[in-house]
């Protein structure tokens, strides 16, 4: 840092070129740990989305070849609960040239940002993606709710 | 195998070799590839495609799955971003074996099952050897 007490120009020049090394390594790293790190809190399956209006909370969530069938979803005024299991689909036996999709069970359990109305969820599950709607409100008291096909 | 728990991969993004038109992120899905006795089976997790979205094109020796999804919930406020939403695009290289003029796709619970059945091979010849 003693090149950065050199007077003009070198200084504008050497000041140039560290701010385009930092976005370098700016560029560098988000390559390595991809745009999406700050986004990415949690490691449990299913990662969701959560959005809200003024009457509902909304969550989203990627269940690519989970059927409803292997979808358990419970609410409490508080919490949802999404347990389920991914199955891969495919005889042990085949040879596989390539094994990137992953399989297994899942039980997570979020905590929601307002209380909701237990008794009034609903949701739907198309094209492998779960959409809850839940209607913001008072009252508990945990209750299993129906899948709909979407 | 179902006694795995599932652990939440990040979604890896396509390097875009030219400036991509929209701003919107395309994914590059996770893909099986298996070898049955007639037909090698592709399996691509696309979750939020359905079957107007998904575009799968066969040139050459190249099929290439292109697939656009739409965020649904966009108008809302978002309150957690886990994930991203975006399109969905990759290529992959069919091998001579496989006879082009039947492959077949399917599209079930946003997984995309492509069969790539196997092409008759000429049956083994045995050739007779006369001595003398």
């Amino acid at each position: 840092m003693v090149l950065l007490n050199i007077k003009d120009p070198l200084e504008a020049a050497v000041s140039k070129e560290i701010s385009r090394l930092q976005s370098e390594m700016d560029r560098l790293f988000e390559r390595f740990f991809g745009k999406g790190l700050p986004f990415f809190k949690s490691h449990e399956y299913p990662a969701v989305n959560v959005y809200h209006d003024i009457d509902n909370l909304y969550i989203t969530a990627e269940l690519p070849g989970v059927s409803i069938e292997d979808l358990d979803i419970s609410l409490e005024e508080n919490s949802i609960t999404i347990k389920g299991q991914k199955k891969s689909g495919v005889s042990e036996d085949v040879s596989f040239h390539r094994k990137e999709r992953d399989d297994g069970s899942f039980n997570r359990v979020i905590a929601l940002p307002v209380k909701i109305d237990p008794e009034k969820g609903k949701a739907t599950l198309k094209n492998g993606i779960l959409t809850i709607t839940l209607p913001k409100a008072e009252e508990a008291k945990p209750k299993k709710i129906d899948i709909k096909i979407g | 195998m179902a006694d795995n728990i599932l652990n939440v991969k990040a979604k890896q993004e396509l390097e875009p070799k030219a400036e991509p038109t929209s701003d919107r992120p395309v994914f590059t899905p996770p893909v099986d590839i298996y070898e049955e006795k007639d037909a090698l089976v592709l399996l691509a997790d696309l979750p939020g495609v359905g079957e107007s979205d998904l575009d799968i094109h066969l040139e050459e020796n190249t099929i290439t799955i292109r697939a656009k999804v739409s965020d649904t919930l966009k108008d809302k406020e978002p309150l957690v971003t886990e994930y991203r939403v975006g399109d969905y695009y990759r290529k992959f290289t069919v091998s001579n074996m496989v006879d082009q003029d039947k492959i077949s796709a399917h599209l079930k619970d946003g997984v995309l099952r492509i069969v790539l059945p196997k092409a008759e091979v000429k049956k083994p010849r045995k050739v007779p050897v006369t001595a003398g």
